[in-house]
């Protein structure tokens, strides 16, 4: 296990290095200049233009910017953006809010969506099934821009019920957005739970538990579910990951200063160090979740052995 | 033996799947079980209601992108009149009016055109990529799949709206429905690379693919005919859900300014400009929305359904 960890954490390296360099060169490649954008309309002095592009390496090739941009990264400087503010101080403040709607979506998720499924599961094709087939179907159609929006006009502006926008009432400005940004990994969830539960729910030893005289209760909690949770746990897990990287739409529909605005703001301004930071940010959360969840996997069903 | 007894013999051994050397060559057990996987899936997918409703919708879609004049009643979309602006639906206007006073009916069916090329051109190039990639990495195994799974990491490690935005924002690829339909590719293509990648490794190892070496058949032709047509079935599946995915996409990026500009019209632009009315005029948001739903609901109901078809696990 220890070997299997340590070859997936060297394995996270290359991943990591041209993910950002993917984005590095993507943001290189943007049109216009950046540091003449800054001044406005009244245009910098020559002399400050050239200082600021020396100041971030922009007279340098590629290859030359992205090194020197890793070397500072080696020494736990991301640099700042054009305005001299520490890419550190934007993620430091932006997280926060990132890491509350994604605790409150996993949430939502894990807690409807499994109860669903498993309801639908134990008792396949009747009509609680059928709801929840037709339901996730439905959920899993409706793009999450549609739903956002669907959101705010029923719940927020005809009922009233929920804050719409920023996050002025604390966990409360958050249900909304966190429901919505849950919707299509809760339809996933139901449906994993559900496929899971029917699966395990013919399985021999449940048989065997119900040959025992073990009551329904029993079989079904600590016989079925036991066993059927294990991939759900994992994709929910994962999710995190996924989560963390900042929800770019939501965000902005909900206008929450989180990650996914502020990479959405800094494409826009072509601030390259807050993108490239963040960016590398967020993958380093996909990989790590996803490596959690593996080794999770080994740890949660025995069947299953690295080696 | 008579030749009436070869010919029974040989299908007898086609039928029970036996080889003693009588049947003839020119039968290809594997085309012939692939045959019966697809006339399989289609039996199943005939008694599926909502295989049916996928289909019909699609195709309805598919004629409002084909003919979108009819559906909008011969109403011209850009035939605009700032006195009628923003007015809501009525028996003469079913969806009212937008902000510029244009007939929000001929607007929204004239959408149907640019999201339907771009989900499935983005989906064509998806199963392209996806089909060579993962074939060569799944069939030649070694530095190949190393160095090409480790490709498909770097590009899953990112989302796809992200990674099509930032390609969209810089611009080289321009702003019109072809860029749209290459970005979303380019961040969308490592999904169908895994599945196929990890089929042909499990069809790799069947006898008759093992057969075909024996009998001389080169990699190339045991690839394409051998391994391949065996291989594709979870890609078709994923790329008929991938369509509605896509076009819901392209909304989303047009809807953040990085996809198709105005004058083209799309059903992002259309969400786009709705939601700043959102208060006064919720129609502008409500039917471009409804209308880009139920298009993605046809694509995913299809996609289930055929799933549904082709697990064998799935029929009692």
């Amino acid at each position: 296990m220890g070997r299997y960890v340590a070859r997936r954490l060297l394995l996270t390296i290359p991943v990591l290095l041209g993910a950002s360099f993917l984005i590095f060169a993507m943001v290189y490649a943007l049109p216009g200049d950046p540091i003449r954008a800054l001044g406005g309309d009244r245009p910098l002095a020559p002399a400050v233009v050239a200082q600021l592009r020396q100041e971030f390496n922009l007279n340098d090739p590629l290859g030359i910017q992205y090194l020197k941009y890793l070397g500072d990264l080696a020494q736990g400087d991301l640099g700042t953006d054009f305005r001299g503010r520490p890419v550190l101080d934007t993620i430091a403040q932006r997280l926060p809010v990132t890491i509350k709607l994604t605790v409150v979506a996993i949430l939502i998720e894990a807690i409807i969506g499994i109860v669903a499924g498993v309801l639908a599961g134990i008792r396949r094709n009747s009509f609680f099934d059928n709801v929840v087939l037709v339901s996730t179907t439905l959920v899993v159609s409706i793009p999450i821009l549609v739903l956002a929006f669907i959101a705010q006009f029923v719940f927020g502006l005809k009922l009233g019920l929920f804050p719409i926008s920023g996050v002025q009432e604390g966990w409360y400005s958050f249900l909304l957005p966190g429901l919505v940004l849950a919707s299509g990994s809760l339809a996933y969830v139901a449906r994993l739970t559900r496929t899971s539960v029917a699966e395990n729910m013919r399985a021999d030893y449940v048989r065997t538990a119900r040959a025992k005289g073990l009551p329904n209760r029993t079989v079904v909690v600590r016989h079925t579910l036991r066993n059927s949770l294990i991939p759900v746990v994992t994709f929910v897990g994962a999710d995190i990951g996924t989560l963390l990287g900042g929800a770019i739409v939501t965000e902005s529909v909900f206008n929450l200063p989180g990650i996914g605005r502020a990479i959405f703001d800094a494409v826009r301004a072509q601030e390259g160090a807050v993108v490239v930071g963040i960016v590398t940010l967020m993958v380093f959360f996909f990989i790590f979740f996803n490596l959690v969840v593996d080794v999770l996997y080994a740890v949660l069903d025995p069947r299953i052995r690295y080696e | 033996m008579s030749d009436q007894q070869q010919a029974d013999l040989r299908k007898d051994e086609v039928e029970a799947g036996t080889t003693t050397g009588l049947a003839s060559p020119s039968v290809d057990p594997a085309s012939d079980r692939q045959n019966s996987l697809w006339s399989d899936a289609w039996k199943q997918l005939r008694r599926n209601v909502l295989f049916w409703i996928g289909a019909v919708l699609g195709l309805l879609f598919l004629l409002m992108a084909l003919f979108p004049g009819v559906f909008s009643r011969g109403v011209d979309p850009r035939d605009c009149s700032l006195s009628r602006s923003g007015q809501a639906p009525s028996s003469e206007h079913w969806f009212g009016f937008d902000q510029q006073g244009c007939d929000y009916l001929a607007n929204v069916v004239h959408g149907a055109r640019n999201s339907l090329i771009i989900g499935l051109l983005a989906v064509v190039v998806i199963l392209l990529m996806g089909v060579v990639v993962g074939a060569l990495s799944g069939f030649f195994g070694g530095w190949i799949d190393s160095l090409l799974s480790r490709v498909a990491d770097i590009f899953y490690a990112l989302p796809l709206i992200l990674g099509a935005l930032v390609v969209l924002r810089s611009g080289f690829l321009g702003r019109g429905v072809v860029a749209v339909a290459i970005a979303l590719a380019a961040f969308g293509w490592m999904t169908a690379m895994r599945l196929v990648r990890s089929q042909v490794i499990a069809v790799k190892s069947s006898d008759y693919v093992a057969a075909a070496r024996a009998m001389g058949a080169s990699n190339g032709r045991i690839l394409v005919r051998h391994i391949l047509p065996n291989a594709v079935a979870p890609v078709l599946v994923y790329a008929t859900i991938t369509i509605g995915v896509l076009i819901a996409a392209e909304a989303t990026l047009t809807f953040l300014g990085v996809g198709l500009q105005r004058p083209a019209i799309s059903w992002g632009l259309q969400i786009d400009a709705g939601q700043r009315l959102l208060r006064i005029a919720p129609h502008l948001v409500l039917f471009p929305s409804l209308i880009l739903t139920m298009t993605v609901m046809a694509f995913v109901m299809m996609g289930d359904a055929l799933r549904d078809a082709l697990d064998p696990r799935q029929r009692s």
